[in-house]
């Protein structure tokens, strides 16, 4: 697993490497993903090899959001003075977006008949 | 207790609240409840396994009044491997490019809408409900992964702390609601809700389309890192009308 962690690792580095030289503005961990997703792609002995440590760090996903998450709560009273239409604003946009996305792409699928035949 | 002892016991807290170490521990173990939980509700959206623990551990935060950045020393950490674990999102989506090839159609024409959707309904609202121009701009990235839309306020003239914080809150909102809203929508098409969910909601509703299926996952995944760099792009187009 190690070893499949530092391919992770190398294309992070790359990522960010390229996101500092060419001013992107774009995070470096994007621009890896991106990469890998190519690489992998292309030379699938690379992709079975990297799945060996992106299975077990994908199934704790949630698990890396938590520092952030706990930052913020101490960033919650200074909403209060936005409360509202903050609170509505992201309730609403959220839902909305979903919505849209959802069904657009099904009707895009329905239209062109992408249905799958399984 | 002897005085000694409840001196000792004292010293030894002082030691231990200032180390890595025991604000790491916190983490993985009001994780591990809180995804245990999360199981044992067989995955109820209320049950959201970042919700479950980040409402303990801020508590516990304020209750032995810890400073975030004593807590950070330790969960910097798992907050490091957000950025691999970014990369890793590569793997699973390069073993179904078949089928995200076939859909790059329907892909492109949701990835416009949904980002253009996020973007204008947000920046309305609160526009309308008479919020300023800063808080405005620090909510127009809001459904994109921290690191970008921080990049993105900062460009636009909105505040990147606000941002996070909003980001933050868009995206376990999103896995709150994504399932009870595709079952309300009859959205049986894993790929259509999974791709809504990493849209309106980055890494932290990619993580519960995880939970879904290793299809919505993958979807989430790729809408994520398309979200990020189509937002990039048109917040900032989108704010020249509001300014």
């Amino acid at each position: 697993m190690l070893p499949a962690f530092a391919v992770l690792l190398a294309f992070q580095l790359i990522g960010e490497s390229l996101a500092r030289i060419l001013h992107l503005g774009i995070p470096g961990p994007v621009i890896g993903l991106c990469l890998l997703a190519a690489a992998c792609i292309v030379n699938h002995r690379l992709r079975d090899f990297t799945q060996k440590a992106a299975h077990p760090i994908i199934s704790t996903l949630s698990l890396l959001f938590l520092p952030a998450a706990v930052g913020v709560v101490q960033f919650l009273p200074l909403l209060q003075s936005q409360g509202l239409a903050l609170g509505v604003a992201i309730v609403v946009s959220t839902a909305l977006t979903l919505a849209v996305t959802a069904l657009v792409f099904r009707f895009v699928v329905h239209r062109m008949h992408l249905e799958e035949r399984e | 207790m002897p005085n000694g002892a409840m001196q000792n016991v004292a010293q030894l807290w002082v030691y231990l609240s200032a180390s890595p170490l025991l604000w790491l521990f916190a983490t993985l173990a009001a994780y591990a409840i809180a995804d245990r939980i999360s199981a044992a509700t067989n995955r109820h959206p209320l049950a959201n396994p970042v919700l479950l623990a980040t409402v303990p551990l801020a508590a516990l935060l304020a209750l032995t009044h810890t400073p975030y950045t004593t807590y950070f020393a330790g969960a910097q950490f798992v907050h490091f491997m957000l950025g691999p674990a970014t990369v890793a999102l590569a793997v699973p989506l390069a073993a179904e490019w078949g089928r995200v090839k076939r859909l790059a159609v329907p892909i492109t024409i949701a990835l416009f809408a949904g980002s253009l959707t996020a973007i204008f309904s947000a920046v309305g609202i609160a526009w309308a409900l008479g919020a300023p121009h800063a808080v405005l701009a620090s909510l127009a990235p809001k459904s994109v992964t921290t690191p970008i839309a921080m990049g993105i306020a900062s460009m636009i003239g909105g505040l990147p702390s606000l941002t996070a914080t909003l980001v933050v809150v868009t995206g376990i909102l999103t896995a709150v609601i994504a399932g009870p809203l595709s079952r309300l929508l009859r959205m049986k098409d894993h790929a259509a809700h999974g791709f809504a969910s990493g849209l309106a909601g980055h890494g932290i509703a990619t993580a519960s389309a995880y939970h879904d299926s290793r299809i919505a996952g993958i979807f989430a995944g790729l809408a994520l890192a398309l979200n990020g760099v189509l937002t990039s792009i048109l917040a900032p187009l989108v704010m020249k009308l509001w300014s």
